[in-house]
Parts: C-alpha cells; structure tokens; sequence
C-alpha cells in the first residue's frame, strides 16, 4: 500500500482552499447579516404575527397567470442584503465542492476511507455539517415551504460556519497528520459504517445546536426586544430555529444509534467485547443519553422550549468533548484514531 | 384508625409510584444517569487500566482515597450507578405497560368525531368544489384510502370523513423501549455468564486447549463460570508475521492457526484460520482473539558436563514502534540432585533484544521493528534465582533483592548476534540461537451475544418508526352546496377541511396543503384551484 504524493499533495491544497472560501462564505453570511437590520425589524414588527401569507401569489412568471407570462418586468435592484446571502451560499457551495475533492483525494492517495485520524475525521464532519445546512437551506426553498423562505433562514449561515471554519482550521493545523496507510485494527469494512454514521451524526447534531443555541439567544430578544438587539433581531424566529434544532435532531438520533452500535459490534470483532466502558464509548454514551433527554423534554409540559435547547446545546458540548478531550487527553482504545 | 393508617400507606405508594412513572422523573433519572457515568469517562478505571489507576492515586494520593470509597474508579459495577439504572428502569416498565394496553385500545377504536369548528385546528382549508356531495364523498373515500377512516352523517345531514394515520408510531415507540429493556436484560445475562482467558503462545506449533482455567495465564469469570465447562477446543499456532511499513507502522498482524472442536476433536481433524486482528476464529461458542505479540529469543547453554538445555521464554516488547524487548530467560543446572547446590547454579539470561539493532558504542537499542540481524545485549546472572521462595515471579525479569543480597551475581555482560555464544569461566557457555515469535491470545465467551444483537436492531427499528412516522388526523366536512335549478339536487359542495398532528413532530403542513388542495380540487390531482385559503399556522406547519 503505497501512499500517493501527487494526490495527497492535491487533497492538502484542496483542504486549505476550502478553508478560505468558507471563510469568505462566513462573511458575506455577516455581511447579508449585518446589513440586514432595518429591512428584518421592520418586517418583524409589522408582519411577523400574521405568518407569512402561505398562499400570496408565487413571484412573477408563473403559468396560472397569463397576464405575466412573457412580459418581461424589469426586476426591482435586490438590496445589497440579500445579494450578500444569494452569494454566500453560492460560495458555500463552491466551497462544499472544494472541501469533498480535498476529502475524495486523500481516499485515494491512500487507498483507504478518507477519514482514518483525526484530521480526517474532523473534516469529514464539518463537511457533513455543511452539507446537513446547505440541505435546510435547500428543503426551505421549495415553494411550498413558503412559511420560512430560505432567505429568511441564512441569518444562521454564518452562525453554522464559525464553529465549522474553526475545527477546520484546528483539524488542518494542530490535529494535521501525513496520509498514512491505516493500522491494522482499524482494517475492517466496519470502518466504513461506524465512523461514517458517526460523521454524519456529529455533523448534524453540530447544526442543531448551533440552532438550539441561536433559538436562545432569539427567544430573549422576542421575550423582550429590547435585549439581545444586535444580534436576535436579525436572526430567523424563534421557531424556525427551533424547528431546524428538532428536525436535524430527530432525523440523526436513529443513526447516531446505528452508529454505537456498529462501533459495538466492530468492537466485538477487533477488541474482543462489544462493549467494555471505554472512555468513547462511555461519553458517547452519556451523549446518546443526553439527546435522549432532549427528546423528551420535547415531550414534557414546561420543558418544551428553552430547557430542551438547553439541553440540546449540553448534547453538543458532550460530542464536542467527545471528539476533542477523550481523543487527545485520555487515553483509551480510540486513542490511535488521534494524531 | 388501622384503615385510615393503611389508606394513607396505599396513597403514598400509589402516588410514589405515579411520580416515578412520570415523564419528569424518566427525564430527571436520565439526566442523572448521564451525570453518573461521566467520572466513567473522565477517571481510570479499575476495570479498564488498573496501572492508570495506581498512576492517579499516586499523584493524589488523598483525592484518590476518597474517590476509591465512593467507588469513582469502578463506576460501572458501584452501587449508585446501579440505583439510577434500576430506578429508570422501573419507572420505563411502570410507563410501559399502561402504554401498551392503552395502544391496544386505541387499535380498535374508530377515529374521532369531526370538530364542530374546523377553522378552530392548526391546519385548515376549505373552498367549494363543483361535484355533488356523494361524489365528493367517493373523492374523498379514494383520497383517504390508506387512511383509517369513519364517514359519519351529522344531525343536519351533513356528512363528514374523520381519518386518521400513523398508528405505528407508537409502536415504534413501544418497540423501542421494550428492547431497551431486553438490551438490558440480556447484557446483565451476559455478565453473569460470560469468560474470557489471557494466553501467551508461541508461534511454533505450540498451542493450548481450553480444557480448563488452569491454561490460561488470566482468567476472569462471570458469577456463574465455575471453570468445568468451558467450550472444549484446541488450538495451535504454526506462523505469526507482521507486515511493516518502512516507518515501521505495522499494518497487518496474521497467525495462522489450526484449531479442532466438537467431532473433530475425536477424529483429529485440524482446521485452518488466519487469525487476524479483525477476524477472530469463533469456534465451540467461543472467541479467539489475536490481542498481543513479542519476540521469542532462543538461548541454549551447554554445561560443563556437556549437557545442553534450550529455552524459548517470551521476551516483552518494551517499545511498541521498534519493538525494542525485555526479559528473562532462566535455567536450571540439570543433573544436580543436591536442592542447595542447584539453587546456586541456577542462570538467568537477562537484557535486552532488538529485532533491528542499533549500536552506540556498546549500548544496544532498535531502529525498526521487523527482524534485520537481530542482536541481544545480555547479562548472564549466576546463582539463586529464588523459585524457592514461594514469591510469585515475574517471568520478563529477576527478583532485584537477590542481586543486591548477592546471592544471584552478574558472571558476564556480552551483546550477541545470531549464532554467537559467551563463554562463562567455568566452561558453560550460553548461545543466542535465534528467534521467533509469540502470540498473545484471548478466549472470550458470552452465551448472551446474540440476544444483545437482536434487542439493539429492535432499538434502532423501534426508535426509527417512532421518530419519523407521524400520528395525524385529518377531518372532511361536506355540506350541499348551491344548486342549478331550485329543488333539484345540490351540484356543487362546500368542503371543509380540518387537520391537526397528534406528536410533537414539525412537518404535517406539507402534506395537509398537499392533502386538502387535492381534495378542493374534486381529486383532478391539479392542486392550483382557487380554493383553499389555508392557514397552516402554529407550531405544526
Ligand atoms: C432507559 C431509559 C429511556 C431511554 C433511553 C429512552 C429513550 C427515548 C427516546 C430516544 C425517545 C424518542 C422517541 C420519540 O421521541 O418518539 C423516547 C420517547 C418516549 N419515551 Fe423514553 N426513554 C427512556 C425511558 C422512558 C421512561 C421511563 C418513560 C416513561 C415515563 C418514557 C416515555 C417515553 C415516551 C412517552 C416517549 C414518546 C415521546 C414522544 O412521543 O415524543 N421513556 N424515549
């Protein structure tokens, strides 16, 4: 198993384009977010409490209406605001694009899973991270969902980006390792299901608590605008975010329980036991137990709102530990897939 | 009194009982739970690192007292972690089994009534549809045929369809905690069944028999393995090899082994495996894993009288990228019947072996770890190795107290390659005759595995149906609507549609919009009709 220079050169350079472009996704996210204050408390205080009118009439052009059709009205200018936003999620795309290619080519110059250390494995999941947000974004978009129009939804954008930005800047830097064949308890196709459930869920759950905790932060300004201005005003409603913490929550708990047990069961096979209380498994553990808890607090009279994105928020810092403390600092079976 | 005694005595555990089967109290006990097994995750533990342990309890020494006697490095077994567990457990089962009946019931009874208000439901739609209400109705019945639905006729004649869908949910939701409950059964069963064995085997055809405790060089038990009836296999190991890469990152570990069970056993039969660090052999309901190897140096000493003794004694990897190794390999003088005198001739080679030496000066250490030229840098100690005295030994070194007493002495210090032999001054002489391999293996056993595997599917099943199906409910009012001609029969209706999701669960308005303009569109499928002004409003759109 040789490792390919040319293409793991390639998946470097890859990587830290990436890197920069979702630093420039970031801040036209904070551009679109900054100079959109007078148009989203304006609309706010006037319009919010009806809801969006679901069924006002489509955005010209339709085929209902054929009096619009084919006459071509001069698009009012869009304002700079929303411009910013159209772009960066172009750009978050391009970056998306970019940042798989890093990851695709490191497959192959090693001729294995491109996430087998910790650098790998933090740029998968912020890859999953992105992707998961891009996904919303796009699900939003769909006419029929014109309760919260994706627009109205990026105020989140470069929420979701600062924390992705930086494990990626942490899994590039601090956490960066050469392309290396795997060790030999890592050969097994389980390496394919365990850890890739595991990505996607730490992705996604990175989403929802990102929400959870801008859902926080918004609900102070609605309970009282006068707190929380600066950034609460702009941000999506209180229920949209909510709404986008449970989704992604409730869609990733069945495969961050496949992902334990796939880990149980490859343990089986590699460790000799499918489950022995090692320090991953046991904060994964107390992690699966903690969104557990937020499901039902979803459930439980006067838990609804913000104790259950309390709760959410705890479950992020318990994946976030997990990843980072129990990798680097203690030492267990796990250890190797670190640095 | 004694009544109202009792009474009371009945009303507290009546309401103890509601309390622990409430919702609260599972969130409050989970988050407990969570609480509990996080000094798991953060302090060694006995179970897992006991070396690590000790580490601790020497850097604080106090905070590590009191850590061992509320049981925080043995979490997982300590008596309050056990509490929360059970308690959750009770209050799930207390939660469960009203669920079940009340799910059982809720299978056989027909959906609800129509709400008098329609408009009053977080999803409503309503317009006028150009088909009479009988052929409405035949639209809606087609409309809501995978639906469980009920048509019923209101006192003023007007006729409506309640439906409702996704009873599966809850059993989702049913499946998936009872499985947590058999998850934790079965795991307990495992525990009190389950063994596992420590072996070292050379990887020259030796091999070992799981016949019995006393093969193992550690074993530990559940409460019911008593050791007389373990799984009866043999194995041996013919080969280990490791492939390396040249930065010395060993990327596969093999050992081929044959092994016999069952009938073969009677007949002789050997069977082949390749034993790898992902592919365990399971044979007799045991497992064998491959979990550790060393190097093996060979030293013969021939003695005075011309008598020869060779001995192949595991030495332990001391570095594990160069495998860089330590230990003992110790002799007694043969022929020697005098007890006293034989405990002073005893010998011990004793050093260090590098499989890819490196020199500087004399001082040997190992650049790489597969075999290129090994070399030993050994001392030969002459005198009482001390089996004698009862003191249990470690087999990679001496027992130091015996050097410092002087009763075991140093007699030479040599490195030696393959082939090469010191020569003591009283015509013994010591050769390093090469090297092999060992392997170190583990014997696991648990009965109850495959059971785990059955409850943890059910759990992922169960809480899959659970968290993507959705009860919801919609209901269909259809009344006369204006005619052509007076008198005549109604050739249009007025519909009214009302939905509402019964679970926390966002993502009913979609299908509801969906659901309702098929409906005022008379079911022609084109959902753009001019009717339904629908205000999915609330949290449920
Ligand atoms: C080992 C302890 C428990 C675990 C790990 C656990 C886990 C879960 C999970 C992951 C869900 C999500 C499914 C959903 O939201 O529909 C759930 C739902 C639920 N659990 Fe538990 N649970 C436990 C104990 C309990 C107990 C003790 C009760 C009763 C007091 C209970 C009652 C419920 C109910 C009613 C739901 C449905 C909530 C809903 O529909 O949103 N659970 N449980």
């Amino acid at each position: 198993m040789q490792v390919n220079q040319t293409l793991s050169t390639l998946s470097d350079m890859a990587f830290a384009t990436s890197v920069v472009v979702y630093v420039l996704a970031m801040m036209l996210y904070f551009a679109e977010f900054a100079s959109a204050r007078a148009r989203h408390s304006e609309r706010e205080r006037a319009a919010e409490p009806v809801a969006a009118p679901a069924a006002s009439p489509p955005v010209s052009g339709t085929a209902t209406d054929g009096s619009v059709v084919g006459r071509l009205e001069p698009e009012p200018r869009k304002p700079w605001s929303e411009r910013f936003g159209g772009m960066a999620v172009a750009v978050t795309v391009l970056a998306a694009l970019v940042h798989a290619f890093s990851l695709v080519t490191r497959g192959f110059a090693v001729g294995r899973v491109p996430w087998g250390n910790m650098y790998e494995f933090g740029s998968a999941i912020c890859l999953a991270a992105v992707v998961a947000w891009l996904v919303v974004l796009y699900r939003q978009s769909r006419p029929q969902r014109s309760t919260t129009p994706a627009s109205k939804l990026r105020g989140l954008g470069g929420f979701v980006l600062l924390p992705t930005t930086l494990l990626l800047f942490l899994s590039g830097t601090a956490l960066y390792a050469q392309a290396s064949p795997l060790q030999p308890a890592l050969q097994s196709y389980w390496i394919w299901i365990h850890v890739s459930a595991a990505i996607v869920s730490t992705g996604v759950f990175m989403l929802a608590g990102v929400a959870s905790i801008m859902f926080l932060v918004r609900l102070r300004h609605e309970n009282n605008p006068l707190r929380a201005e600066g950034i609460g005003s702009r941000l999506p409603t209180s229920q949209a975010l909510d709404r986008i913490a449970y989704r992604a929550t409730v869609l990733i708990m069945p495969v961050w329980t496949f992902a334990i047990m796939a880990g149980a069961i490859w343990a089986e096979a590699a460790w000799g036991r499918f489950w022995g209380w090692d320090p991953k498994e046991t904060c994964s553990f107390i992690a699966w137990i903690v969104y557990a808890a937020y499901l039902h607090a979803r459930a439980t009279s006067g838990w609804r709102g913000t104790r259950a994105a309390w709760i959410n928020v705890f479950g992020l810092a318990v994946m976030i530990f997990n990843l980072f403390f129990i990798n680097i600092v203690i030492s267990g079976l796990h250890s190797y897939a670190g640095l | 009194m004694s009544t109202s005694f009792l009474r009371r005595i009945l009303g507290f555990l009546r309401n103890t009982w509601r309390g622990l089967t409430s919702m609260r109290t599972a969130l409050v006990l989970l988050f407990l739970l969570a609480l509990a097994a996080l000094p798991g995750a953060l302090l060694p533990q006995w179970s897992l690192n006991e070396s690590n342990v000790r580490d601790f309890a020497d850097e604080y020494p106090r905070l590590a007292g009191f850590l061992d006697d509320i049981g925080a490095f043995n979490v997982f077994s300590s008596v309050w972690f056990s509490a929360i567990y059970v308690l959750l457990f009770v209050s799930l089962i207390g939660c469960l089994l009203p669920r079940s009946t009340q799910y059982l019931r809720q299978l056989r009874a027909r959906p609800v009534r129509t709400p008098s208000n329609l408009s009053r439901l977080p999803h409503h739609a309503e317009g006028t549809v150009p088909l009479p209400p009988d052929e409405m109705l035949a639209v809606t019945r087609r409309k809501l045929r995978h639906w469980r639905s009920e048509e019923r006729t209101e006192q003023d004649g007007t006729r409506t369809v309640s439906a409702e869908r996704g009873y599966l949910r809850e059993a989702g939701n049913l499946v998936f905690h009872f499985a947590l409950v058999g998850l934790l059964v079965t795991v307990a069963g495992g525990q009190l069944t389950r063994y596992e064995g420590q072996v070292v085997v050379q990887a020259d055809g030796s091999g070992f028999c799981n016949s019995g405790t006393y093969n193992y060089d550690s074993f530990r038990a559940g409460p019911t393995v008593d050791g007389t009836s373990l799984g009866e296999f043999c194995l041996r190991v013919d080969d280990f090899d490791v492939d390396y890469l040249h930065t010395g990152q060993a990327v596969d570990y093999h050992a081929e082994v044959r092994y016999q069970s069952g009938e073969d056993l009677d007949d002789g039969t050997w069977r082949q495996h390749s034993l790898k660090v992902n592919n365990p052999l399971r044979t007799a309901g045991d497992r064998v894993y491959l979990t550790g190897n060393g190097y093996t140096p060979v030293f013969t000493v021939t003695f005075p009288d011309g008598q020869q003794r060779t001995k192949r004694t595991q030495w332990k990897p001391v570095d594990g990228t160069t495998m860089l190794s330590q230990g003992a390999t110790k002799f007694d003088r043969p022929d020697m019947p005098d007890e006293q005198r034989r405990h002073r001739n005893q010998l011990a080679v004793t050093g260090l072996f590098a499989p890819t030496p490196e020199l500087d000066g004399k001082v040997l250490s190992s650049r790489f770890p597969a075999l290129n030229d090994p070399m030993v840098a050994v001392d030969v100690l002459k005198g009482k190795l001390g089996y004698a005295t009862g003191k249990s030994q470690s087999i990679f070194s001496v027992n130091q107290e015996l050097i410092d007493s002087g009763d075991l002495n140093r007699v030479a210090r040599e490195n030696l390659s393959v082939g090469e032999s010191i020569s003591l001054d009283d015509g013994t002489t010591v050769r390093f005759d090469g090297v092999q391999r060992w392997v170190n293996l583990q014997v696991s056993h648990n009965p109850f595995q495959p059971y785990v595997l059955v409850f943890a599917v059910a759990v992922i099943i169960g809480l899959g149906a659970s968290l993507s199906i959705k009860r919801r409910r919609i209901w269909v009012r259809i009344t006369p609507g204006g005619s052509a001609g007076s008198g005549e029969a109604a050739s249009t209706s007025a519909v009214e549609i009302g939905g509402l999701a019964r679970t926390d669960q966002a993502g009913y308005g979609e299908e509801f919009t969906r659901l309702s303009g098929e409906l005022l569109a008379g079911g022609t499928g084109s959902t753009s009709s001019a009717a339904g002004e629908e205000n999915s409003r609330g949290r449920s759109s």
